[in-house]
């Protein structure tokens, strides 16, 4: 921000942000523009100060100095006194109380410092089952700012302008899909919110409901003002058992204090919301088919056009949207479309929160602005993988993702940058992997998930993976023939281009993105009759080797079988007959001496 | 419960958030996602309430949603006015016993169950 040495550093911390950090910052920044002292004074914001309790905290360089306890009525005298005359305010110069240096700050745990919350702002403080609490820290303002400040076509304009994009996965533009919704013919409109979340391994939206579910009702309320909806669902999985009760106990409080039902908070605006609970069906996260479900059909997805904005449940125009996007409607109308444009990349506005799960070191959730690499979620917040292994894939976006290798890593998490690299954002499940992973193993698992959830409605998805999952077993089993894995490309491209749904048209990826990046898994699995990642038990053929083994006898006793034998401190042996290849051998011995026959000599051309 | 208007909604804000932030008791908050309830944040919580009940203590105790960091859940925060709070990991009743001990009691943290000081950082 140019070369200003005077800089005033505002404290974003959680603990600060209660005590109104944010305000003052804008109240400086008023102060500062009206006396035309933008050009000399940088003001910015900065990570927790380790002063909390004492805010809000104020750091000022060059000085090196910490305010606090500054009322908003100070701060003229505050920059009169401090940057004009060249004061130090003794009264309100933050003496640091010596705090135990023996804890690492949150500045210092990589999992913590690189994120940056704004639907997840709450987190930690906030008790689920209170609206007293969620009212204290600011809540449904939002709302009445919506309802009082604003019209419904300004609010769609402000969500326009914010530039937030679905967070259910496919990124269309939110505030164009509202558009579309409040100019669609007919009085009767819907809004539901999909808290389906079907992907193995996301959490993101259970995460929220339980924790903070009165901003997403307060989210739907705001949108349903801006659509004209006078009816809302929320469309919950039953798997959910404590985000169902949480977000139960949010409406009927709600309702209590007038907050949903008639003319809420007096604005002569009413709307109403209802729970639906799912039935178990991954399906059912396909907005056609979760409207199908509503109406206590099967869930089976329809054709599209006519898209739910314009004939959706009932036949009418319904808007649906993901629980992280109704989560960030609050925010951008609090703050404004400027503020929240200003976070993320060109056409990635605002943060993503995902569920960093599998052989990761710090495994949890993460909110972080768009525009982050993959690298720094995995490596930096994630602490890398554990142990001594090497990072293989990370699957992205759920079983309509795919699995991308470590040259990938240096993508932007963007939606568009995503997409061009062959990928896409998903709902927010970061799977990651290393070399014990078998990828052909992984297909087959997610093939076999798919067929099992699909509707069975198009040939093209409930045959294909059928047969692609045939294939798959044939492979992980050593039955397949290179014939099998054209077989298996030509059915991952023809249920792509066959199937009407999301389901089926990213059905396929599992295969076709393990296909792209890790080839030589296959052909090593279908030419050579082997599984580098181990995993595979008919293509395992564990052996001791003979110069690593100690004779410590760790694995004879984790053996079930009586496998392996041999003298003490002396190596080992397997008795191929009876290794029922569980790897419990291959897992306790602490010095490699477990292996299988050698891949490395295989030159896969 | 009467039904809120705009200025009533103000009027009650103002008034919860002056008494969180005037509060002059230390509070814990155990984390209890589904995550932490999976790991034992229900033990841990049963073990702060009973820690209060027995020595009598003037302490909150409130829980919360999921904290974050899922593998290194239980996970419990603890907050003494005009100090950064202190987040616990890892957590099980005897810990629990020993930070009361110690940290609520003479106000100095335990130093090894300790994950981090400090807050957050929000937009």
């Amino acid at each position: 921000m140019g070369d200003k040495h005077t800089s005033i550093l505002i404290c974003m911390g959680t603990s600060c942000d209660l005590n109104r950090s944010r305000r003052m910052k804008d109240l400086i920044e008023t102060e500062i523009k009206n006396r035309g002292l933008e050009n000399e004074i940088e003001v910015t914001t900065t990570s927790c100060l380790g002063h909390c309790g004492e805010g809000p905290n104020i750091r000022v360089e060059p000085e090196d100095v910490i305010y606090h306890n500054l009322e908003e009525k100070d701060i003229p005298n505050f920059i009169e006194e401090h940057f004009i005359k060249g004061n130090l305010m003794e009264k309100y110069v933050l003496t640091p109380s010596e705090n135990d240096k023996s804890i690492p700050t949150m500045n210092e745990i990589d999992f913590f410092k690189h994120q940056r919350l704004l639907v997840l702002r709450n987190r930690g403080r906030l008790e689920p089952d209170s609206i007293e609490e969620y009212i204290a820290l600011d809540g449904y303002k939002a709302l009445s700012k919506a309802l009082f400040e604003h019209t419904p076509e300004s609010i769609v304009e402000e969500i326009l302008n914010a530039g937030l994009r679905g967070r259910g996965g496919a990124g269309f533009p939110t505030g164009r899909k509202w558009k579309i919704c409040r100019d669609a013919k007919g009085d009767v409109k819907y809004i539901v919110c999909n808290a389906d979340e079907g992907d193995p391994g996301a959490f993101m939206d259970r995460s929220i409901l339980e924790s903070d579910p009165h901003s997403v009702i307060e989210g739907m309320i705001i949108g349903a003002r801006a659509i004209g909806a006078s009816k809302g669902f929320v469309y919950v999985r039953d798997e959910y058992p404590l985000a169902v009760q949480r977000i139960k106990t949010a409406i009927e409080q709600a309702e209590e204090y007038g907050l949903l039902g008639d003319d809420i908070l007096g604005s002569g605006f009413s709307f109403s919301l209802k729970i639906v609970r799912g039935a178990g069906a991954f399906v059912c996260g396909e907005e056609t088919a979760l409207l199908s479900s509503i109406e206590g059909k099967v869930g089976r997805p329809r054709q599209r056009p006519p898209f739910p904005v314009v004939k959706g449940l009932w036949r009418k125009p319904t808007n649906i949207n993901n629980v992280e996007t109704w989560a960030n409607v609050p925010h951008i109308i609090r703050n404004g479309a400027e503020w929240y444009s200003n976070i993320g990349t060109e056409h990635s506005k605002g943060t993503k929160i995902f569920s960093l799960v599998g052989k990761v070191n710090n495994t949890g959730l993460v909110e972080v602005p768009m525009g982050i690499t993959l690298r720094e979620v995995i490596f930096d917040i994630g602490g890398g993988i554990p142990g001594d292994k090497k990072f293989k894939a990370v699957q992205i976006g759920g079983p309509s993702g795919g699995c991308l290798p470590p040259k990938m890593l240096d993508i932007p998490i963007d939606y568009d940058q995503l997409v061009k690299a062959g990928a896409m954002m998903g709902s927010g499940g970061l799977i990651v992997m290393d070399e014990t992973t078998c990828m052909v193993d992984l297909a087959r698992y997610f093939t076999k998930f798919l067929y099992e959830e699909s509707c069975g409605k198009c040939w093209s998805c409930r045959e294909g993976l059928r047969r692609m999952l045939e294939i798959l077993t044939k492979i992980t089993e050593g039955e397949a023939t290179e014939d099998d894995l054209e077989t298996l490309k030509d059915l991952a491209e023809m249920t792509k281009y066959a199937s009407m749904c999301g389901l089926g048209q990213t059905a396929a990826n599992p295969v076709l993105s393990t296909l792209k990046y890790f080839e030589k898994e296959y052909i090593l699995h279908v030419r050579y009759k082997r599984c580098p990642a181990k995993v595979c038990k008919s293509l395992i053929n564990f052996y001791v080797v003979p110069e690593r083994c100690t004779g410590c006898q760790r694995c004879v006793a984790a053996c079930p079988t009586g496998a392996i034998k041999g003298p003490r401190s002396e190596p080992h042996n397997i008795d191929q007959s009876k290794c029922i290849k569980c790897r419990a051998c291959y897992e306790i011995c602490k010095f490699n001496a477990i292996e299988d026959v050698i891949v490395d000599a295989i030159v896969i051309k | 419960m009467a039904k809120l208007n705009a200025k009533a909604l103000n009027d009650l804000s103002d008034r919860l958030h002056g008494e969180i932030v005037q509060n002059d008791k230390p509070v814990i908050t155990v984390h209890m996602g589904t995550c932490g309830i999976a790991s034992g944040a229900q033990e841990v919580l049963d073990c702060v309430k009973e820690e209060i009940k027995t020595r009598k203590s003037h302490i909150i105790v409130k829980t919360s949603g999921c904290a974050g960091l899922c593998s290194r859940e239980p996970m419990m925060t603890v907050s003494i006015p005009g100090k950064p709070p202190v987040k616990y990991a890892d957590l099980n009743p005897k810990k629990v016993v020993q930070i009361m001990e110690q940290h609520i009691e003479t106000g100095s943290p335990v130093t090894k169950y300790a994950l981090a000081i400090g807050s957050e950082r929000t937009y």
